[in-house]
């Protein structure tokens, strides 16, 4: 397989993108072409998928067979979960994080959209702009995933027609302006016929755009990641106690803003006691430097009382410290949120406890209109809410930090994780 | 602080990070975890990778090899030479110690496997040593199953796994919270893929077992799956073996993991052959060959 080169592989950058979308829009048939027409599906699993369909009886091998996991899902046709699908090209390696579209899915939406880069938003060129896509263009916004690309799927039953695909452009552009989506891109494909999705079509010679898999290959994800607010959430004290290592005392941790190297001037929260970098180590040897995604094990030049749940930060920098939070949170359980009711908090490394002190709004996810005469929130709702907390928080705002800025509530009583938070 | 150059991750490097990540996690928020070990590439890539996490500090918590009895020799010289090289804690729980005990009956028939069996020791093993974790090399990219499968996969008090009622994770906070009983698997690479792995040990120069490098062996073909000749194996009257040239892509029970026929004696080369590949891995396994949903089956009964 050319490109595959050993030495080119190694340099690969990762992509994790997600997918919404229902069963009708071609959401399966399009992951399914992204993986045969980039010959990531082997012999073995499309034997499986033309058995597969076989048996149900379809005329031709279905290539949506190859994202639906669960054997539940196999007999009714759906997607329940999130499932993720692995392939890579000699650019780049990628993550699809697959989930249903329909609305009583939204949780399983949030949970795909939280670590995503980039989100594809399904249209169905015959339909146009429906409720189901501003809402998923909403959960994108929300998520604060970077980029968004519309694929205007079936132009195939469209005749193809530019007017159809600029139609579309132009009502989705018109809603978008209302959200957070800055980098959204559009694409006319046919993933049935593969028509712009691996293949540049040759039904539509007015596009003269990349492809999808291009633009996934070629998309800049660099600058996603905060780089510059340096926040290192303190996961673990490593002390080996050992003769060689007797004084060894380092923070374990993933820096999920900004960049480290010794020297820097530190200071830890909530205490606020400053030091000094000494050393930023990996696998038991000394790092020039260090930047966010990376995991790392810091050491301090003074003798500090640090514990997992500490935040170190720039000496100069002032992330949030407070005892109360508004959030956004999308309700997950089918338990609906108490209010004044108590849950377990977890934000970066640090677990507390929370009391639920008021509902501001709900959120319709469908037209972004902020409901506030009816507050209870139930599964799949997203809501605005403030939160008293047991012991301080060290957070951003999620628009500026997804790690610092999120949070998940857990139901005490069945240890369920019941609401994902992006704190405002 | 400014930056001096505009720095980059390789994906390797992302995966690396995110999977120590998960490992860090693990020793913070259990008492007792253990990391299943093999011998196969998986659990080495883990156990390589949970050493440098914990480093210059050794390994916070045992391997846990469970042993069918019906291994590759060279399986238990590579673990017990790599056990020491990274100086971790080793334990192992013997399948033929749970059939001993009449807690499992063994399979008959041609096609017999302890594989199965292994579930019942793990799941012994668990309770014995009070783990509440177990940290596996199961990777979402090797089989459908799989795919829909948690960091921090909880499992209820038989160690069952319910797929359709998991716990949503978000970002990278992983719930660990759990009753008395109940324990968690945690998967650290399961965002890897066949691929990654292999370049990975090779960035990183780790040595391999032998199997994984072609070598001559006599070879049953048992519907189209190459399996070693092995007194393991009982061979049906009209069956043969032929002296082939074939190396193992996975490593696991003698009696279920097939070869493939391959020349590929360095790492570059596998890495080419894994490239070049037209099957999955577990495409050489018999176990999963069972039916459709094998894997969802025997993983609800808390296989690994």
């Amino acid at each position: 397989m050319e490109g595959f080169s050993t030495a080119g592989y190694l340099d690969m950058e990762l992509l994790r993108f997600t997918t919404a979308g229902s069963v009708d829009d071609g959401k399966s048939t399009l992951i399914g072409r992204l993986l045969y027409d980039s010959k990531s599906i082997f012999d073995d699993q499309y034997d499986a998928i033309k058995a597969s369909s076989e048996k149900r009886g379809e005329e031709y091998v279905n290539l949506a067979h190859l994202t639906d996991g669960l054997r539940a899902e196999r007999e009714q046709g759906i997607t329940i979960d999130v499932a993720y699908r692995y392939f890579a090209t000699p650019k780049r390696k990628f993550i699809i994080a697959d989930t249903p579209g329909h609305i009583q899915y939204t949780r399983n939406m949030v949970t795909g959209a939280s670590t995503a880069n980039l989100a594809i938003i399904l249209v169905d060129a015959r339909n146009g702009v429906v409720e189901q896509t501003c809402r998923h263009a909403i959960i994108a916004s929300l998520l604060r995933i970077p980029h968004v690309v519309v694929c205007v799927n079936k132009m195939d039953l469209a005749g193809f027609e530019q007017e159809v695909f600029e139609r579309i452009r132009k009502d989705f552009e018109a809603f978008s302006a209302q959200t957070e989506i800055r980098d959204v891109r559009f694409i006319p494909i046919s993933a049935l016929l593969g028509d712009n999705v691996v293949d540049a079509s040759k039904n539509m010679d007015w596009y003269s755009g990349p492809t999808l898999l291009s633009l996934l290959e070629s998309i800049p994800i660099r600058t996603d990641l905060n780089l510059e607010d340096a926040r290192f959430p303190v996961q673990y004290v490593i002390r080996p106690q050992s003769n060689e290592h007797h004084d060894y005392r380092g923070y374990a941790g993933r820096i999920v803003g900004g960049h480290f190297q010794a020297g820097d001037e530190v200071k830890v929260l909530p205490s606020g006691q400053t030091s000094r970098i000494r050393s930023v180590d990996f696998g038991g040897e000394a790092l020039e430097e260090a930047f966010a995604p990376m995991s790392v094990t810091l050491t301090l030049e003074d003798d500090v009382d640090i514990s997992r749940g500490d935040m170190i930060v720039g000496a100069n920098e002032t992330p949030t410290v407070s005892q109360e939070v508004e959030i956004m949170v999308c309700w997950l359980n089918e338990r609906p949120l108490v209010i004044n009711g108590k849950y377990a908090v977890k934000h970066t490394t640090r677990d507390v406890r929370c009391i639920v002190k008021e509902v501001q709004y709900k959120l319709n996810i469908n037209t972004m209109e902020r409901v506030t005469d009816d507050k209870s929130v139930n599964m799949n709702d997203i809501a605005c809410i403030t939160l008293r907390l047991t012991k301080p928080l060290v957070f951003d705002s999620y628009q500026s930090n997804r790690s610092t800025g999120s949070l998940i509530l857990i139901d005490e009583g069945t240890y369920n994780t019941v609401g994902a938070g992006m704190i405002l | 602080m400014t930056l001096t150059k505009s720095p980059t991750l390789t994906h390797l490097r992302e995966l690396e990070s995110e999977s120590i990540y998960v490992l860090r996690e693990v020793a913070a928020q259990f008492e007792r975890p253990a990391l299943l070990f093999s011998g196969g590439k998986d659990s080495i890539v883990l156990s390589y990778l949970a050493r440098k996490a914990f480093a210059p500090a050794k390994i916070p918590f045992p391997l846990l090899h469970i042993d069918t009895g019906h291994n590759f020799p060279e399986t238990i010289a590579y673990r017990d030479w790599w056990v020491e090289r990274i100086g971790a804690n080793l334990l192992v729980r013997y399948v033929q110690d749970s059939i001993d005990r009449g807690r499992v009956v063994e399979e008959r028939g041609f096609n017999a496997s302890r594989n199965v069996l292994q579930t019942v020791t793990l799941l012994d093993a668990i309770e014995e040593l009070k783990l509440d974790a177990a940290i596996g090399g199961g990777r979402r990219d090797e089989e459908k199953a799989r795919a829909k499968e948690r960091f921090f996969s909880h499992r209820d008090d038989f160690g069952q796994w319910d797929p359709k009622n998991q716990r949503p994770e978000l970002w990278n906070l992983f719930n660990g919270k759990k009753h008395i009983g109940e324990h968690f698997r945690v998967f650290p690479i399961s965002n890897w893929t066949e691929m990654d792995v292999w370049q990975y040990l090779y960035q990183e120069g780790v040595e391999l077992p032998s199997l994984y490098f072609t070598h001559q062996r006599e070879i049953l073909n048992r519907d189209g799956v190459f399996l070693a000749k092995s007194d393991y194996i009982p061979m049906k009257p009209t069956e043969t073996t032929q002296e082939m040239q074939v190396r193992f892509r996975t490593i696991g029970d003698i009696t279920c993991t097939g070869a493939v026929l391959s020349p590929a004696s360095t790492m570059e080369e596998i890495i080419q052959e894994v490239a070049a590949s037209r099957v999955t891995e577990r495409g050489t396994r018999a176990d999963d060959k069972r039916s459709e949903a094998a894997m969802e089956d025997r993983k609800k009964e808390g296989y690994f």
